[in-house]
């Protein structure tokens, strides 16, 4: 137990701020993971590796002298095809199957992605250097990565980009009701392999965007993917399914939790403390649907 | 059923090949020396298992062509059987039997990575087989008793403690305060060790103790307690993501520190990667090129790291000089053994006692290198062009440390 926060509250200041900035960016990868998860029933453990690879695109950009910040724009439009591409070749053979196939498919896709960045780019870990300087505040005793603010940032944008998207836009209204009911859907003329095939491409733009601003604001690997996967996995089954204010709300309080946990119960418990967490929501969930008895078995 | 017989047949063809070519392999073929490695060329460690091929194959050739091996008033010249371990422990254990058992290997060289080199050396032992292995540092190695490993580099508990005894130094024989981040594996935890041991030794304090996780790519909340503690050294260890996290950090959050002492920049390419923001960064090292040990075959670091470059087209790491040095001390051992007997290899190993452009190696009782210090250097930058310059022990320094690290505002 560190109780150093206690005694230099400006710490609370830097380590809310830390949270938040971290769990935006989180929460755009969950936002992906809950979209294809409530209209495909798929839950995706190659999401972690699809922000790697969304990674390495900016990363490569910044290599032959672009900045690496238009990644956010170049990476989605590539991971877009990547998961279409990866949709037509396995995903429609386990989409309709149950959902341990998914996820027994989804891992060896994570497996097959993780060797071949390997294999392509080398088990060097790598960055991207954005260059893009330091707010500081409170008299220079809190500062803030620009990097991390433009996280925030265009995390927030495609975020909301996505929400507006998915209300307006034709293609949004047809993978809302593929959502809600499939075979409805099917009945009243929604092509509902296009849907699936465009919430998968979509779901991997959106990790390209934040596989570019993880470059940019931490470190890609090949083998880096799992925590992203693991982070908003959690981030969604705490929102709970098709709740999408919600995946904001978890992702930034999970960023705030962990920063906490790092300061009072020490670094090596910032994970296991999530865990917990995670585990408590679980029961407590179950408590309260095992007092709800509306069907019975 | 014919195409069942056909396939049956097939296989039996293929097994037997597999065996008579299995069996056409052993300790020493013809005028051949055949040595085995379980080594990382895929997976995550594929970098490093790249360099440490290379550092090997560099001196195989190097000794060959130089004459060899002289055993028994013969010329022996040395050949090596590689199996790629995946970066995978239980591979690599796999792996060191099907070299012994299948293919009769008596000599083998070391993975890359303690964590490997743990998985082989019970195998190792078992079979009697003695293992010179270069990128094996974990502290651990060298406490289970084992009489057939012997490692040529030093220990990983004394990568850091020159860094606690230079800053007292430089802070006038008085105690500092330390903060440290050590990532929570094997290695890390080594040198966490060494630390601790180093700040009792001179009375100083620690006030930050972090454990990073394996996954580590966020170090901003140690970083902001260091801000508010202001200690005298920071050390950080966890691999290159570590090193690289870190200065990126340290950088962004404008984290003023005296000395910032790290392992594995070179793996880094920390000065590479970070450019001026990686001045000032003290680093561990095993080995560099300008330290000034020589031997008949590479002659000194300077000439290996220009040889090297001309085979591999990068200049070397550590982990390929070490690798190459692994090669020296089996050539010596056979010598003084004069006979492939497994159990004079050993002994003669046990007492090796020489220098190699790499550093001077002799074996303690537990198979560390007892007789080659780590070197600090530390990154300097002239204008845009970063390099790293040798600073402690002061016998190989190539430049005076820059103590204390100027603050971020007068960068």
């Amino acid at each position: 137990m560190d109780l150093l926060i206690f005694q230099v509250p400006i710490l609370m200041v830097q380590a809310s701020l830390d949270g938040i900035l971290l769990g935006i960016l989180f929460a755009l990868i969950a936002y992906g993971m809950a979209l294809q998860w409530g209209v495909m029933n798929i839950i995706n453990i190659a999401q972690g590796d699809l922000v790697i690879l969304g990674g390495y695109i900016a990363y490569f950009m910044y290599l032959s002298g672009i900045h690496p910040a238009l990644g956010v724009i170049v990476a989605p439009v590539i991971m877009y095809f990547v998961g279409v591409g990866l949709y037509k070749l396995v995903i429609n053979k386990v989409v309709d199957r149950d959902l341990f196939i998914s996820i027994l498919a989804t891992f060896g896709i994570s497996i097959l992605f993780m060797q071949l960045m390997n294999f392509a780019f080398g088990a060097d870990v790598v960055l991207a250097n954005s260059e893009f300087g330091t707010t500081m505040l409170f008299n220079n005793s809190v500062t803030l990565p620009n990097s991390k603010l433009f996280s925030a940032i265009i995390s927030i944008i495609f975020a909301i980009g996505l929400v507006v998207y998915m209300k307006k836009s034709k293609l949004g209204r047809a993978i809302r009701a593929t959502a809600q009911n499939a075979r409805a859907a099917k009945i009243l003329g929604v092509d509902t392999e296009k849907v699936y095939a465009a919430t998968f491409g979509i779901n991997a733009a959106l990790c390209g965007v934040a596989g570019a601003l993880v470059a940019i604001t931490f470190t890609i690997h090949p083998y880096m993917g799992l925590p992203y996967t693991i982070r908003s996995f959690m981030i969604v089954i705490i929102a709970g399914l098709g709740n999408l204010p919600g995946v904001a709300v978890s992702g930034m309080g999970l960023g705030v939790f962990e920063e906490f946990a790092d300061y009072i119960l020490g670094t090596e418990f910032r994970i296991g403390s999530v865990f917990l967490l995670l585990v408590l929501i679980l029961v407590y969930r179950r408590f309260k649907l095992s007092k709800k008895r509306e069907y019975l078995k | 059923m014919k195409l069942h017989r056909i396939i049956l047949s097939f296989v039996s063809a293929l097994a037997i090949l597999l065996s008579s070519s299995a069996t056409s392999f052993a300790k020493v073929v013809g005028d051949k020396i055949v040595l085995g490695s379980a080594i990382s060329l895929t997976g995550k460690y594929s970098s490093n298992g790249v360099h440490t091929q290379n550092g090997y194959n560099m001196a195989v050739d190097r000794i060959n062509s130089m004459g060899g091996v002289k055993v028994g008033g013969k010329t022996y010249k040395f050949e090596i059987i590689y199996y790629d371990d995946e970066s995978n422990p239980k591979r690599a254990a796999q792996l060191a039997e099907r070299l012994i058992k299948q293919d009769g290997v008596e000599y083998m060289l070391g993975p890359y990575s303690s964590g490997l080199t743990k998985a082989i050396a019970p195998v190792t032992e078992k079979y009697g087989v003695p293992m010179v292995e270069a990128n094996g540092a974990s502290r651990s190695l060298f406490t289970k008793g084992y009489k057939y490993l012997f490692a040529v580099l030093a220990p990983a508990n004394l990568y850091l403690d020159v860094a606690i005894d230079l800053a007292v130094e430089k802070n006038g024989g008085k105690p500092v305060s330390v903060a440290m981040a050590f990532e929570q594996d094997a290695f890390s935890q080594d040198v966490r060790l060494g630390v601790l041991e180093a700040i009792k030794r001179t009375g100083s304090k620690k006030v930050i103790d972090d454990k990073l996780p394996k996954e580590l790519n966020d170090m901003a909340a140690t970083l902001a307690k260091v801000k508010a503690v202001k200690p005298d050294v920071l050390v950080v260890s966890g691999h290159t993501k570590g090193a690289l996290t870190a200065v990126r950090q340290i950088a962004e959050m404008k984290v003023d520190v005296p000395m910032l002492a790290m392992t594995h920049c070179d793996a880094a390419k920390l000065s590479k990667q970070h450019g001026k923001n990686s001045q000032y960064a003290l680093c561990a090292s095993q080995w560099h090129k300008t330290l000034t040990y020589k031997d008949d075959f590479f002659k000194d670091g300077m000439t290996y790291d220009a040889d090297f470059k001309k085979l591999f087209d990068y200049a070397p790491p550590y982990q390929a000089a070490e690798s190459s040095a692994a090669l020296l001390v089996f050539k010596d051992a056979f010598e003084r053994a004069n006979s492939f007997d497994k159990v004079k290899v050993r002994d003669a190993l046990a007492a090796t006692d020489m220098q190699t452009f790499y550093g001077n190696i002799k074996f303690a009782a537990g198979g560390q290198n007892v007789d080659k210090p780590m070197v600090l250097f530390q990154v300097m930058c002239d204008g845009d062009k970063c390099e790293n310059k040798v600073v402690a022990p002061t016998k190989w320094a190539s430049a005076e440390l820059i103590h204390p690290i100027p603050s971020w505002s007068k960068r």
